[in-house]
């Protein structure tokens, strides 16, 4: 079996943790000012939702050029974070998702 | 409790000085509700470690290649790029160079945790950082902001929904991959956006975070289109986001919770 690759997926982890690490490992953290960590509370709903919104709305083609997408997803999305606005319930809202997903491709496919 | 201001003081087993009935209840309820949403990980990182496996596979990347690069790399986009490339025949430099751009989003992860494990051993923290995916990162900090401290137990736990399926079942995708449905067919590319806005919703209690995460996403799909990438528009719309939201005056609206 071949291990060849096993160097390069050590060197792919070498340049990953440091971008993971650096800001955990730095000192003096709680000393920076106030408007910094204000920044950082923020930095949270703004990542998580730039994840979702481009994981939902961004199609990348074989040839790695990205375009606006609209389907199915959409909508499933949607529900599930008006269920999780509502229920306050996370798994919810993504089973709802998933579902109204794999209900409408059922159907769509035929 | 809610705290919008990070526990900066904790205990030896990092969680704040809060104990009582109250308290261990209040914890309870945010471990199970930890639980509860990161069920859906499981599922999608099981599902889609098939196919990274199966795409590892087809480039003629062996099963314990994929596994090594599962378990160090822990990182799907990148390692389904870097099969793409490997399949091409790209040389390492370029693969090596790809990974560090698209993994930079989680220098942003680290710096918004990093203030509430202030006071952890340097070792637990460096191996906290190890684990750091999108879906550690997402769970993790709901969590914590549910309880206003850290819960280092509750940290693990996330890193385990995504961390333990992933590399499993990318080793079982290229010995047989090619027997597992088509994961997008019974709904589950939906699960890692749909949990990404789920967990949003449940850290927003001000109009400062409505605003960083409507011109994060916003900004995200903009850069994305125009930089030809999507890691590209997260790290731009990650970084916009709050800056945005910081203009905005604070006033706290309601208390949500996911």
């Amino acid at each position: 079996m071949s291990l060849g690759l096993v160097g390069l997926a050590l060197l792919m982890a070498a340049v990953t943790y440091p971008s993971r690490a650096v800001p955990l490992l730095a000192p003096g953290i709680e000393r920076l000012p106030p408007v910094v960590l204000a920044y950082l509370r923020l930095v949270g709903p703004a990542i998580l939702a730039a994840l979702a919104a481009t994981n939902t709305v961004l199609l990348v083609d074989a040839a790695g050029r990205p375009s606006i997408h609209v389907g199915i997803e959409w909508l499933a999305v949607g529900v599930g974070i008006a269920l999780v606005a509502w229920r306050h319930n996370l798994l919810l809202g993504i089973a709802a998702a998933v579902a109204l997903a794999a209900v409408f491709r059922a159907i769509a496919g035929g | 409790m809610r705290q919008d201001v990070p526990a900066l003081t904790l205990t030896d087993t990092g969680v704040a000085p809060e104990t009582g009935r109250q308290g261990d209840e209040e914890l309870r309820a945010a471990r199970r509700a930890l639980v509860l949403g990161g069920l859906g990980f499981i599922a999608s990182a099981g599902g889609f470690g098939l196919v990274y496996g199966l795409a590892a596979r087809e480039a003629g990347v062996s099963a314990i290649e994929a596994l090594a690069m599962s378990l160090l790399v822990l990182s799907g986009a990148a390692q389904f790029a870097a099969v793409g490339l490997i399949a091409q025949g790209s040389a390492w430099p370029s693969i090596i160079l790809l990974t560090a751009l698209l993994n930079a989003r989680h220098l942003l992860y680290s710096a918004a945790l990093a203030p509430w494990v202030v006071g952890r051993p340097r070792l637990e923290r460096a191996a906290m950082a190890h684990v750091l995916t999108d879906e550690t990162f997402g769970l993790a900090i709901a969590h914590f902001r549910r309880l206003g401290r850290a819960d280092m137990w509750g940290y693990w736990v996330a890193a385990a929904f995504v961390c333990l399926p992933w590399p499993v079942a990318s080793a079982l995708g290229v010995i047989g991959g090619q027997a597992i449905p088509d994961p997008e067919r019974i709904g589950l590319d939906v699960v890692f956006p749909a949990a990404m806005a789920g967990l949003a919703v449940g850290l927003v209690t001000d109009r400062r975070e409505i605003v960083a995460a409507v011109v994060g996403a916003s900004v995200a799909v903009t850069v994305g289109i125009a930089a030809a990438g999507a890691s590209v528009g997260v790290v731009v719309g990650g970084l916009v986001g709050p800056l945005v939201g910081l203009a905005i005056p604070e006033r706290r609206t309601a208390d949500t919770a996911s």
